[in-house]
């Protein structure tokens, strides 16, 4: 078993969170997760229809825990957690729209994800995947926010204005709907759920190689470390053992995407203040790292490079001098903006103490990665739970304390310089001999010539393309850090071809959940600032 | 003398010259395609080479709709209010297996490719597509409006023309 697993009745589950929460020996300050499970032929005495599962973790202790609490499908109603844990907000709402489940006393149990026409549960097994609902204009929610409140005040008037979801500074897919006094946002709604893409549906209807390019599409700013996310949960599943070259280039190119992600964030973020050259300083060197990855795999943006038990393909030859080429490429562009920005007057005005939170509240509501290190709590699954290479190069977590947008922006630029030197160190050591993907016929294509030459390989190549990897039944939930935070894989296999259900823990989901406690108080101009800084990517938000 | 239809088909004849040369572009970016449009407008494509810098965040001032992702039901009223709010003559760019045809995603939430609500002029395929695709897709556009005329034989911009010079008659 990958970690501890409590079956939770729901009468004990508001109190047995808050010891867990607050008490000396268990300390589980973070929730990472919370997602429903449908059983549909599992009867009321085993537990009921449905499952809804937290991931617990304790950044103090380093441990994990998984509650499971069974629910039945006449009644599925258990309290909500939000007065323990903030983050649960919209891990509540989005198990309610997917499965049903209630949650007495949550505040706003309404649809998060899909739209106000949609009806049914679409995460539910007997719902058909393709069965879409259409949504007409006057049917569109309107958000209202109310102060808590008012300021009884005749000169003025208050005033509601909507930005998005398609507005240049909302990125393209959110909502965000304010009261205005003045200059100052009295209250905030946050809409979201513009791009939502169906992706664990998806993934319960493909075989589990095919799921792949769909965790591309998540954080697309940085889709390979997605692939090595997913491919190392299900490859634990299996037991398969990662041949070195595979490990070393995984570690490699995740760090070239962590430094492509980073860029994309402060490029844009530093538009939205104004300041445009950098965006042009910051995406020339991803340029370049596109040009490596596609000559690794093909594709520029979504690469889709990883395969269960290895790599898609060998390296290219010149795999090692091209990435030195980028490597001395790379801190110039980072040296131009860093002097351009991180002194610059305009900038720390815009930046330093605005949208400002605690460590501790942080991570109540559910905060991790490049943000959280900004606060000053300096959890990184690199460090804390070391996976791949990560453990045998020399490389410091950077933590700051401002917990402001200035801070954000900084770690992101300190996190570029430690990749520099982690992908230095493994290009040094030189590219591992061997194979580049398992050589194991249940689990790896075999090679094309063999396919084609001999009855066995035909047969197995056959079986892989037909009926798909055979995961044993078990669930397990594996982390890695994206560049956004802690990036989980909860796959839950009954046997076969196909998974039962994959959650993906998004790291941008519990931050934007906060968006509205970040800019009530602060004017428009600081919410744009805030929304870049926060690296916010629809598409592993919504999924 | 000069007759009235001779001025009006050569104004005409500018005016679609003038459009087919410097789109004003409306990036309706949404997901991944988004980025790969970042890249086009970037430094190393640089699309201001053809004349089509001017991006423009108002579908009141801008005349090409490139629909840069997926779009999904939730989207979808958006999607049709912001190509209604833009002037005619207006084109649309779809970029992307997403926006063509849903791509992969034949699920709940996903609209099956943007035609269901706009009419599209040109589909670039791709996932994304790489930026040399954007821009041969509007490269393309530039050729369909030299190139598409009505019965009469008439291009979108003299046909407008003509209407024109009907109004005040």
């Amino acid at each position: 078993m990958d970690q501890p697993t409590w079956v939770v009745d729901r009468e004990i589950l508001l109190d047995l969170a808050r010891d867990l929460r607050d008490g000396r020996e268990t300390r589980f300050d973070l929730l990472l997760d919370l997602c429903g499970v449908d059983y549909p032929d599992r009867p009321e005495e085993d537990g009921g229809r449905f499952d809804a599962v937290y991931h617990l973790y304790s950044i103090p202790r380093a441990e994990r825990l998984r509650l499971k609490v069974p629910l039945s499908e006449s009644d599925p109603a258990l309290p909500s957690l939000i007065p323990v844990w903030k983050a649960a907000n919209w891990f509540e709402r989005e198990a309610y729209e997917m499965f049903g489940l209630r949650f007495d006393g949550h505040p706003n149990l309404r649809r998060l994800l899909t739209h106000e026409a949609f009806k049914g549960y679409p995460l539910r097994k007997d719902y058909d995947a393709a069965r879409r609902w259409i949504l007409t204009e006057d049917q569109m929610y309107r958000p209202h926010p109310e102060p808590e409140e008012s300021v009884e005040d005749e000169m003025f008037e208050r005033m509601t204005i909507n930005f998005g979801p398609s507005h240049p500074a909302m990125h393209g897919t959110f909502r965000v709907v304010a009261t205005l006094d003045g200059e100052v946002i009295t209250a905030s709604e946050v809409e979201i759920g513009y791009l939502h893409r169906c992706f664990e549906k998806m993934s319960e209807t493909h075989t589990w190689q095919q799921v792949i390019p769909y965790t591309d599409r998540l954080n697309y700013c940085s889709s390979f470390i997605n692939n090595v996310a997913y491919c190392r949960t299900v490859e634990r599943m299996l037991g398969v053992e990662v041949p070195p070259k595979a490990v070393w280039a995984r570690t490699i190119l995740s760090e070239f995407s962590r430094i492509m992600d980073h860029c994309v964030c402060n490029g844009s973020t530093l538009v939205d203040a104004g300041a445009l050259t950098n965006f042009w300083y910051m995406f020339q060197p991803r340029e370049e790292i596109y040009g490596l990855l596609e000559s690794c795999f093909g594709a520029r943006l979504t690469v889709a490079g990883c395969r269960i038990g290895g790599l898609l393909a060998d390296l290219p030859p010149d795999f090692i001098e091209r990435s030195r080429r980028i490597m001395e490429m790379i801190p110039p562009f980072v040296a131009d903006v860093e002097r351009l920005i991180t002194k610059n007057r305009i900038w720390m005005d815009r930046s330093i103490g605005v949208s400002a939170i605690s460590g501790e509240e942080a991570v109540n509501w559910g905060w991790t990665g490049p943000c959280l290190r900004a606060s000053g709590v300096g959890y990184d699954v690199r460090r804390a739970h070391p996976y791949d290479l990560y453990d045998t190069v020399d490389w410091e977590v950077p933590v700051l304390s401002g917990g402001d947008i200035y801070d954000r922006y900084r770690v992101r630029m300190l996190e570029i310089e430690q990749s520099v030197r982690i992908i230095r160190q493994l290009l040094d050591r030189g590219m591992p001999e061997g194979p580049y993907i398992v050589d194991d016929p249940h689990v790896a294509l075999p090679p094309k010539e063999k396919a084609y030459n001999e009855m066995e390989s035909m047969i197995y190549h056959f079986k892989l393309i037909m009926d798909g990897i055979q995961v044993p039944a078990g669930e397990r939930y594996l982390m890695s850090e994206g560049a956004n935070g802690e990036l989980g894989f909860y796959v839950i296999s009954e046997g076969g071809g196909k998974p039962y259900r994959i959650k993906v823990r998004p790291p941008c989901f519990p931050i934007f959940s906060t968006f509205s406690r970040l800019i009530d108080g602060g004017s428009v101009s600081d919410m744009i600032v805030t929304l870049g800084g926060l690296n916010v990517i629809a598409g592993e938000l919504e999924r | 003398m000069l007759g009235k239809s001779w001025m009006t088909t050569r104004f005409a004849k500018l005016e679609e010259w003038a459009q087919r040369n410097s789109f004003w572009p409306l990036p309706f970016g949404t997901a991944c395609c988004a980025i790969e449009f970042m890249s086009t407008v970037s430094s190393h494509y640089d699309m201001s080479r053809f004349g089509y810098e001017v991006v423009r965040f108002s579908p009141r001032q801008s005349d090409l709709l490139i629909v840069a992702g997926t779009i999904t039901d939730k989207m979808g009223p958006v999607l049709k209010r912001i190509y209604d709010q833009m002037p005619d003559p207006k084109w649309v760019v779809s970029m992307g297996a997403c926006a063509c045809s849903g791509g992969f995603y034949r699920a709940y939430h996903v609209m099956q490719g943007i035609d269901e609500i706009i009419p599209v002029d040109v589909y670039v395929p791709g996932c994304p597509p790489t930026p040399e695709g954007l821009l041969y897709g509007i490269l393309q556009l530039k050729e369909k409006i030299q190139r598409d005329r009505d019965a009469k034989g008439r291009t979108k911009s003299e046909e407008r023309a003509d209407d024109n010079v009907a109004v005040p008659a």
